[in-house]
């Protein structure tokens, strides 16, 4: 009995960033749950959800955010936590200083509360042409080996999953600069490295050259702080940077 | 093939951060130590300047090695530093302390050159040893110096850094890690050949 009571009187304070919708205003909210041991803040969100009441106990619309995997696979419940984008599952309440202050990453437009519409980084993306294309009108047989020594550092970075961690530290990414971001770039060096993808080359170096390219890196190299997947992003910068170079002076000296 | 896109954008970085290496980086080396010459005394500074004077077509090569270069730095340099955002209160990394103290040290050494020009090249008195020691004995005029100093090597130093992993030279972190001591060294020396040039050009011919 006095152990239920000590474990049910440890509290986990929250103060929530919120927002009811994509062009209303963004407001404070403070919550109090019940500790339980190892909970992540994704749990103290799930206990604001079963009993919506704030911390001055009035009843409130529940937080909303998004989550899918809950093991840092999936990379949807990136959120500002205490002041640095991270996934919420790997948040443990025991190594975060309290009140856990959470808010959503705002370099992305805020759908509601913690929920951040990351459509740019698919745009991105895209205009990286990151894929490998292999659809024909027949079948094009097995395409050329990848070198080992090369698979191993190109698995580390086909690790993304998008989660936008390294976009909203990123201080290019804002309203006055167009960047697409560190992911994206890295993604162009993972498929320009392999062998099949190689073939497409020359279309996602002129692609990291044209508006908001590799060139509105600053270098300040947050991305590679904040990257949960611990993706080498700056080394995928720099790497792409010397592609781009030779590209950029050989396809210069061949016109 | 890839439809046809604007790189622009991509060639006006890639000259900028060209441009501040080779020439401007280069006219700030030899800018320096031309300037160091004067611990050894009014005579050596004088003869280091006639040197100078001596270059054929000086106005041309003034023109296109150092004027426009640097007005294309500093103008594109401002856009640059316009469009960065800063947020290294929130996220205090060295590095991402150092990208912010880069555009600080482009403002102030803008607004430092401005005002150097003003005063030496452009006041109508001939660059000679005792001009520089009249403007340097106004203490506020020293100080300003020295800011001035501290900021453009350190830009300089720093954007040598930036430089090698802008055109892909510096790929690696160990590498980067290298150069950015490499870096630091040629500010503390660079900065140090100045300042130490300042304080010679306090004493009198
Ligand atoms: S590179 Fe890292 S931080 Fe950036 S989106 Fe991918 S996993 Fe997230």
């Amino acid at each position: 009995m006095s152990t239920a009571t000590t474990t049910a009187t440890r509290k986990v304070h929250l103060i929530v960033e919120r927002q009811d919708g994509p062009n209303s205003s963004p407001y404070k909210e403070e919550f109090v749950v019940d500790y339980k041991p190892g909970m992540n803040v994704i749990a103290c969100l799930m206990a604001i959800q079963r009993n919506p009441v704030n911390k001055s106990g009035k009843r409130v619309a529940p937080v909303t955010w998004e989550m899918n995997c809950l093991e840092e696979i999936c990379g949807a419940c990136m959120m500002v936590i205490n002041g640095k984008p991270r996934q919420a599952c790997t948040a443990l309440v025991d190594t975060l200083e309290q009140p856990i202050r959470v808010s959503p990453a705002r370099t992305f437009p805020v759908v509601r509360d913690l929920v951040v519409d990351r459509s740019r980084m698919f745009e991105a993306l895209k205009k990286v042409k990151a894929w490998i294309p292999i659809d024909g009108t027949y079948d094009l047989g097995p395409g050329p080996r990848m070198p080992e020594v090369d698979r191993q550092w190109a698995y580390e970075l086909s690790r993304c999953f998008t989660c936008g961690a390294c976009v909203e530290a990123c201080p290019n990414v804002n309203d006055r600069n167009s960047f697409i971001g560190p992911f994206a770039i890295s993604q162009a060096r993972l498929f320009n490295a392999h062998p099949t993808g190689a073939m497409h080359r020359e279309e996602r170096l002129e692609a990291l050259m044209g508006e908001g390219g590799i060139q509105e890196c600053g270098n300040a190299q947050n991305c590679v702080q904040v990257c949960p997947k611990g993706i080498p992003l700056t080394t995928s910068i720099a790497a792409m940077n010397r592609q781009v170079t030779y590209h950029a002076i050989g396809a210069w000296l061949h016109k | 093939m890839a439809k046809a896109q604007s790189h622009a954008e991509f060639i006006l970085r890639r000259l900028h951060t060209l441009a501040g290496v080779v020439p401007v980086g280069l006219f700030l080396i030899e800018h320096l130590l031309t300037n160091a010459t004067a611990t050894d005394g009014a005579a050596a500074f004088n003869q280091a300047v006639a040197a100078i004077q001596s270059i054929p077509l000086l106005h041309f090569v003034e023109f296109f090695f150092i004027f426009l270069p640097l007005t294309y730095h500093a103008i594109f340099g401002l856009y640059v530093a316009f469009v960065s955002g800063y947020n290294s209160g929130q996220y205090s990394w060295r590095r991402n302390l150092m990208f912010t103290l880069q555009r600080i040290t482009g403002i102030i050494t803008f607004v430092f050159i401005i005002y150097h020009l003003a005063t030496t090249r452009f006041s109508g008195n001939a660059p000679t040893y005792n001009m520089v020691h009249q403007l340097v004995s106004n203490p506020a005029y020293f100080w300003f110096m020295i800011v001035g100093i501290v900021a453009s090597t350190f830009h300089f130093a720093n954007g040598l850094w930036s430089f090698c992993i802008h055109w892909g030279i510096t790929v690696g972190q160990r590498a980067q890690r290298i150069t950015a001591w490499v870096s630091m060294v040629v500010f503390v020396v660079l900065a140090g050949i100045g300042v130490d040039a300042l304080i010679a050009f306090t004493h009198p011919a």
